[in-house]
């Protein structure tokens, strides 16, 4: 039994995902391989060869794999394959974009967003937006699965494996990287910070959602979310949305402002360890997951919740 | 130009789903059922499309059983031109899905597939990005911005931590994300001329390909609970409270 783990960079940096992704991998059982590919990717690679129980890493590097291209990465890993018995891939954006076409290649079964590894052919997976979990058994010679990371423990660090650096494949063929547009921010990456004080649509407007969100954010050492309400009113950027159509969090500690609690945010969010509501409606959905509610107009409870933290 | 949009018949999105007392999946029947959300926003954009004088031509394609003919219907009343159900009454996995839409796309030769990322019953976002691997079309995955010129697609998509930019010659398949656009509702006169528009229907058999599930469900079963928390009265009590007895500060 053998299984490749497709690292996750984030900025170039090795993301914890990655660690996680190789616990899942561990459940899985045999020798575990990580792959990364990226462009200028040699850090990374390195940071991957000290994750406790990795074999060896394998380095792939091209301009077409820095910009995440799906083509480009498919025709790196589906040559690999034939020395795998599973692929495993964390379900971020970029992972999603280009673990199917792996599957389809080799005529398998896609198996995504894996919760829970039952043992080596039986996963457990959400279905209907977190509503109900499904648990799936794979007969296949090959299993091409994403895992969701915020459901897995990160794999400690102590390896010493070798990098070895292989071919960059054919590239993207045809399709072409135009440009791109990401967010800079000092705050916690949303999907791996152990605080998330996420705004919901009562804030009104954008300069409301900076005014009382962001500052107690960054007053707890806190990412920013958002509910999809919030983010398609324009009041927060896109890639701030907690939710089944946005990312999937789960920190130590989740505060929630101003969010009603519609079932697409709570399939994002309720895994998180503590859950604090602060709402003005007491009926909101929002505090029947909350560990913790308050409710109160967030206009007055969010200062008093900043000056009591001191 | 033609666009050929695949539509999937799933629950309905405010329904909340109810997993069945033995454990063997979602309870369907006697729920109300509507066209996937993400399906909806490809259909607006390719009727979009249509509108700007790009393409000529909105095919919707469905994979599912006679009732499907409804979500088909309302992507015709939407702007779909004509409307084609391949007929079966099993529930498709994404790479039968994939498959099946490859023979309908050989058939059909578009030049443009603007389909859902995905469904929301099985959540699997896999059915785009195959049937791009099994056709060699360039892949948009995840589309917030569609242009065509010419014979050239630039998409924006939205990626981890913000949005990138690519472009690709036609034929290419797009699949949607939320923020692509916002689906119309259609009109009634629309609706009834819908009922008018070409709905061809095909069994599923006469395509040829195995299509039987490659995964065992074991089981289907109801998320774990969150116990009830408490009420705090004050933000004081609530940090004291978070402090103390939860230790997460």
């Amino acid at each position: 039994m053998a299984v490749l783990v497709i690292a996750d960079l984030n900025a170039g940096a090795l993301s914890d995902n990655t660690h996680k992704t190789v616990s899942a991998a561990k459940a899985i059982g045999g020798d575990i391989d990580v792959l990364v590919v990226g462009k200028d990717a040699k850090s990374a690679a390195e940071a991957a060869a000290k994750i406790d129980g990795v074999r060896k890493v394998l380095l792939a590097q091209s301009d077409d794999l820095g910009h995440g291209l799906a083509e480009a990465i498919e025709a790196v890993v589906v040559p690999l394959m034939s020395g795998y018995d599973a692929v495993l891939t964390p379900a971020t954006s970029q992972g999603k974009n280009f673990s199917p076409r792996i599957a389809a290649k080799l005529d398998v079964s896609h198996i995504s967003d894996v919760v829970e590894v039952v043992d080596a052919s039986t996963f457990v997976r959400p279905i209907y937006a977190g509503n109900a979990l499904e648990t799936v058994q794979s007969s296949e010679a090959k299993k091409v699965i994403t895992v969701r990371p915020t459901a897995f423990k990160a794999a400690g660090e102590g390896g010493s494996a070798s990098v070895e650096d292989i071919d960059a494949g054919a590239g993207a063929g045809a399709t072409k990287f135009v440009g791109e547009e990401i967010v800079k921010s000092e705050r916690p990456e949303l999907t791996g910070a152990k605080i998330v004080v996420s705004g919901g649509r009562a804030m009104g407007s954008a300069e409301e959602f900076q005014k009382v969100i962001e500052p107690l954010a960054d007053k707890l050492g806190a990412a920013v979310g958002a509910s999809r309400a919030a983010v398609d009113a324009g009041y927060a950027p896109n890639d701030y949305q907690v939710g089944q159509t946005g990312k999937v969090v789960a920190p130590e500690l989740y505060i929630a402002i101003g969010i009603s609690g519609a079932i697409q945010h709570l399939a994002g969010m309720k895994d998180s360890k503590v859950i604090v509501a602060i709402n003005k409606d007491g009926d909101a959905p929002i505090f029947q997951v909350a560990d913790y509610g308050l409710v109160a107009d967030y206009k007055t409870a969010v200062p008093e919740l900043m000056s009591a933290l001191g | 130009m033609k666009v050929l949009v695949p539509v999937k018949r799933v629950i309905d999105y405010n329904v909340k789903p109810r997993v069945k007392s033995d454990e063997t999946g979602v309870d369907l029947a006697n729920v109300k059922m509507s066209m996937n959300p993400f399906c909806e926003i490809a259909v607006e954009e390719a009727v979009r499309l249509k509108e700007k004088g790009v393409v000529t031509e909105v095919v919707a394609v469905s994979i599912g059983p006679a009732q499907a003919q409804e979500t088909l219907r309302t992507a015709l009343a939407m702007g779909a031109d004509r409307a084609i159900l391949v007929q079966t009454d099993a529930d498709l996995e994404p790479l039968a899905v994939a498959k099946v839409l490859k023979a309908v796309i050989d058939e059909e030769t578009p030049n443009l597939v603007v389909m859902g990322k995905q469904a929301i019953d099985g959540d699997n976002n896999a059915t785009g990005q195959m049937l791009s691997a099994l056709l060699g079309w360039p892949q948009a995955a995840f589309a917030s911005k569609l242009e065509i010129s010419g014979d050239k697609a630039t998409t924006t998509r939205e990626v981890d931590g913000g949005l990138q930019t690519i472009e690709a010659p036609l034929p290419v398949i797009v699949t949607a994300d939320l923020r692509l656009n916002e689906p119309r509702y259609a009109s009634l006169p629309n609706i009834m001329k819908a009922k008018k528009k070409p709905l061809d229907t095909k069994d599923i058999a006469s395509f040829g390909i195995d299509t039987a599930p490659r995964l065992k469900v074991i089981k289907v079963a109801e998320p774990p609970k969150r116990g009830g928390g408490i009420k705090v009265e004050t933000a004081a009590d609530l940090v004291a409270k978070l402090k103390n007895e939860a230790g997460v500060l």
